[in-house]
Parts: structure tokens; C-alpha cells; sequence
């Protein structure tokens, strides 16, 4: 079957809702298990990586979850595909650089997705839009569940199961969520914030995971250690962390609107008017200005439209989504031109912001429960 | 000339990197090369290369001269400080000694917290009360209370009997 087809389009994932989307974009857990008695990915030679490959992956396509799933092998994919997987988070940046021996089984809906010899021999994660990480938990942990009845898992009663990384061995589990945080950038206070979910053993990372930059205020929290906590342990302990990301993020919008509206509101008028009428523009500049078009939405300034359509050209406007509208291969520079002409053609129907919020959204604070 | 990391075959592959204005030159055969992964220039640093070949060194001399290899798939400690992953399940039990103190350094414990696959679960869980009731057979023939005896070894065949079936699949 063919990618482009499978995938769902991006209008439509950005109209995906879930609880507190408007700072966390969505929810993950991956879980990492391997085959008793093989070698790791990494180590393994090419024959044992796809007998491995082979004993798991119809395993996976047979799950009652993975009906109608898109399953294939990395070497059948394209580089544009992979990176198109990549972008929209469903699989890792080393995944996409797997060819033979390596595969992808990803579920209907996007919500559950097995990679097969990535570090591991499987990387399983679930994935939900917003704050859901008990339900993304449960999904992963169901299917775990039933690999288990029908592959052989290397564990040890010590170790619990074991990974190719010693940082992922016990659990083998990465809690994470993806936060949209230009409150604490524009306050300055992210800083702070990270050194102190850093210090609770969590780590943050940018927008693509490990050692990429944090584009469009986009920032990934997880946890690290794997060993000598419970997995529900685990999630309970993100949430809290999480619920109180939310809250301060949410106090700085509001403090920022309260001590220096101007500065907010030419933020993001800017944003909005090199968005609307350049000619040229890279998907890092881009992504920092969506990003702030986003903020302006959740603080009422776009009363006319849905912040879907800024989650739509969030995706729409990367790198290997605009090569996929084009048959022709694109330059860096070509693709700068076409994002441009695309954002203007989409911002279009997209008012200037007013420079004072409607009262009912404006402002409207989306505090967890604690 | 000879190789400098095997120093047996001659060098074919010379390599000069300049860092700032210092200059180093590695000389490898091709084999010393293909294993260091200097064909592929993209994760090659000739640092990278003068730190792994001490690093070895290191190790060697520790483990007085003989290196861990691991039987099951024969990865050595010397590709462990260089990939930074083991090389299959088995080498958390060839390496157990070295990886205790980092597995301590990077997580909250030592010893799995959490899920375990339901056949362990049902072995683990019959094992104990196979256990104990072993203890109860032995306290019943003491008592010479036969019948009880009887009862409970019946149990224990039945028990072993589903503990290895449970085994066997």
C-alpha cells in the first residue's frame, strides 16, 4: 500500500482534540523489547536482523489493533516517505536511516505504531493528541500484552527487560508529551523551568527528540531512568510535572498580557504579517512564527479562525511535506519560494489580529487539575 | 609503513585532520580502516579514533591483559565504550560486573520495578507456592499425619506438572 495514501491528511490530524491541547500538542509511550536469544539491531548481522524482522512482524500485523495497518519493510520506503514519518513523529530520525532488516508496522489511525530493529528490536509506541498519558499507557501496555503470548521477550527478574541501551533497560518505557510553551520562552522563565524538570529526572528536548533544537517553542519532556520505578510510577510522576508545566505556562500568557500587552501583541502581529505576505521563507523561521500565531489564537486575537489551521501548516509547511506536493526535486531555496507562496494562499482568508481580545476567549486559562 | 592500530599489515589509508592549528596523521591498513568505520566519513572523527584505541588500552589493562568477550554473541567490552549499547541480551550477564556501577549511576534502582510478562508472572507465582507447600509436606510427614501428606503430595505432582507445561510453551 501506498504511504501517501495510508496517511491521514494533515487537515484533518490537526483537527484532532484532546484534553489541554492547547499547550500539550499530544501524548506518547514507547515501550522497548527484544527478541530472547538474538543480538541487538545494532550488533546483529544483516541475515539475523531480518530473521528477527521476520519472526516479529507478522506477529505485529496480526494484533486485532493492527487491522488495515500499513506494514512494510524500511528498504520499500522511500527517503522522501521516511521523512515525511518523521515529521509527522510517528517514527525516530534513526529509524528513518534503517533500510533492510528494519520495518514499520503503524495501526489505522496513527495512534499506535512498532518499529521494527530500530535500537531495539521493537520500539512500540502509542500516541494520543493532548493530555492523555494514563490512556496512551494503557493502549501500549495492551499490546505489549499480547506480543508477549507470542514472542519470546529477553528479560531477567533483575534487570526486567532488557535493552540494547543501558538507559532503557527495567521498564524499557519513555513517558513523554510534546509542549507548545511560548509563554515561558516570551517570559524568559523556560530556562529555569527546564533546569527544574531536569533535576527532577526528567529530560527536555526539542521538537524531533534527542539532541534536535526546541523549533517553534516546541519542547518534549520525558522521563530518563527505566530502572526501580513502576511504569505507573512513571506516569503519575510526568503527569504531576506536567500539570504544573501547564500551570506556569499558563501564567506566564497571562502575566505577559497583563505587564507588557504590547510586547505580546507585536509579537505576534509581526508573526502574522511576515506569515501572510513573504515570498521567502525557511521552515525554521516558519515554525517560530506559527508558533506564535498559535499563541495569538488560544489568547482570542484570531477570533474569526480555528488554531487547526496553524496545526495544519505546522506540517504542512516542513521540509519534506512541500517536496511531496511537487514531482520535481526541490532546492532548499525552491522550497523556501513554494512555502511562502502556500502560507500566503492559506493566510488569505486569515484577518490581521486584533489588538484586543474577545472577552469570552481572550485571556480563558485552561488550568489541570492537580 | 605500518598500520598504526594493528602495526602488522601495511598502511594503505593515511588520514590528516586539522583541528585549529594542529595537525595529526593516522596511517591504517584497510582492514584497521573498514573496522574503525573510516570509509564512512560521516561518523568519523580521527579524535573519536586516538580516544577509542586508549580507551581499549585501558580496558585491557584492567582485566589484566584478557578482554570480556561475551560467548553469546561475542561482543567485547572495547565495542561496549565504543557503540555505548550492548550486543545482545545475554552480555547483561557477561558484563554484569562493569555494568552494575553504571546501571546505579543512571537510574533510580538497581532491580526491576514493574511489569513482568504474564508466563514468568504464572512461573513465579506457582514456583512460591510450590514452596510452601513442599515446607507443609515436610512438616506433615513429621507429624506422621499421613492423610494430609498424601493430599499435599498429590498437589505438588499436579503443580510440577503445570510448571512444566508452562515451561515447555
Amino acid at each position: 500500500m501506498d504511504l501517501h495514501e495510508f496517511l491521514t491528511p494533515p487537515a484533518e490530524t490537526a483537527r484532532r482534540k484532546g484534553p489541554h491541547d492547547r499547550i500539550v500538542m499530544s501524548s506518547r509511550v514507547r515501550l522497548a523489547r527484544n527478541i530472547k536469544n538474538a543480538a541487538f539491531p545494532g550488533w546483529a548481522k544483516k541475515p539475523e536482523r531480518i530473521k528477527v524482522l521476520e519472526s516479529i512482524r507478522p506477529a505485529v500485523e496480526t494484533l486485532p489493533e493492527m487491522a488495515e495497518a500499513f506494514s512494510q519493510s524500511m528498504d520499500n520506503l522511500t527517503a522522501l516517505e521516511k521523512q515525511i514519518l518523521v515529521e509527522r513523529h510517528l517514527i525516530s530520525r534513526e529509524h528513518a536511516a534503517k533500510s533492510a532488516g528494519s520495518g514499520l508496522v503503524l495501526n489505522r489511525d496513527e495512534t499506535l505504531c512498532v518499529m521494527i530493529n530500530e535500537e531495539d528490536h521493537m520500539r512500540m509506541q502509542a500516541l494520543k493528541p493532548g493530555l492523555q498519558l494514563r490512556q496512551v499507557w494503557a493502549a501500549i501496555d495492551h499490546v505489549d500484552s499480547e506480543l508477549e503470548k507470542k514472542l519470546e521477550y529477553a528479560f531477567s527478574p533483575e534487570l526486567g527487560y532488557l535493552t540494547a541501551c543501558p538507559t532503557n533497560i527495567g521498564t524499557g518505557i519513555r513517558v513523554s508529551a510534546m509542549l507548545h510553551l511560548p509563554g515561558l520562552v516570551l517570559s524568559e522563565q523556560i530556562n529555569p523551568i527546564i533546569q527544574s524538570v531536569n533535576k527532577l529526572g526528567l529530560a527536555v528536548r526539542g521538537l524531533y527528540g534527542e539532541g534536535t533544537e526546541a523549533l517553534g517553542n516546541v519542547f518534549q519532556v520525558s522521563n530518563q531512568m527505566t530502572l526501580g520505578e513502576a511504569e505507573t510510577a512513571i506516569v503519575e510522576r510526568l503527569e504531576k510535572v506536567l500539570a504544573q508545566i501547564i500551570e506556569h505556562e499558563e501564567n506566564g500568557r497571562a502575566m505577559l498580557l497583563e505587564k507588557k500587552p504590547k510586547t505580546v501583541y507585536n509579537h505576534i502581529g509581526r508573526a502574522y504579517g511576515i506569515l501572510a505576505n513573504a515570498h521567502s521563507i525557511s521552515s525554521k523561521e516558519t515554525m517560530n512564527l506559527l508558533s506564535l500565531m498559535r499563541l495569538g489564537m488560544d489568547l482570542g486575537l484570531f477570533p474569526d479562525v480555528d488554531r487547526s489551521l496553524v496545526d495544519e501548516l505546522f506540517i504542512m509547511t516542513q521540509p519534506a511535506h512541500l517536496q511531496k506536493q511537487h514531482s520535481e526535486k526541490l532546492s532548499a531555496e525552491e522550497r523556501d519560494l513554494l512555502r511562502a507562496d502556500m502560507l500566503r494562499e492559506r493566510l488569505k482568508q486569515v484577518s490581521r489580529p486584533v489588538s484586543k481580545p474577545a472577552a469570552e476567549t481572550g485571556g480563558g486559562l485552561d488550568k489541570p487539575d492537580k | 609503513m605500518l598500520c598504526s592500530i594493528c602495526k602488522e599489515r601495511e598502511a594503505t589509508v593515511h588520514l590528516t585532520q586539522i583541528a585549529g592549528d594542529k595537525m595529526q596523521k593516522v596511517d591504517l591498513c584497510e582492514e584497521c580502516a573498514k573496522t574503525k568505520g573510516v570509509n564512512d566519513p560521516t561518523g568519523f572523527s580521527l579524535a573519536d579514533l586516538l580516544l577509542g584505541l586508549g580507551a581499549s588500552q585501558e580496558i585491557e589493562q584492567s582485566s589484566g591483559g584478557v578482554e570480556i568477550k561475551c560467548a553469546r554473541c561475542g561482543f567485547t567490552q572495547a565495542d561496549f565504550k565504543k557503540a555505548g549499547r550492548l550486543g545482545c541480551p545475554e552480555c547483561y550477564k557477561t558484563f554484569a560486573e562493569g555494568l552494575e556501577g553504571l546501571l546505579k549511576s543512571m537510574h533510580k534502582g538497581t532491580r526491576h520495578v514493574g511489569k513482568v510478562p504474564e508466563s514468568l508472572r504464572q512461573t513465579r507465582d506457582l514456583s512460591d507456592r510450590l514452596v510452601g507447600l513442599q515446607k507443609k509436606l515436610n512438616k506433615a510427614i513429621e507429624d506422621e499425619n499421613f492423610e494430609q501428606a498424601a493430599q499435599l503430595r498429590d498437589q505438588i505432582k499436579q503443580m510440577s506438572a503445570q510448571l512444566g507445561n508452562i515451561a515447555a510453551c
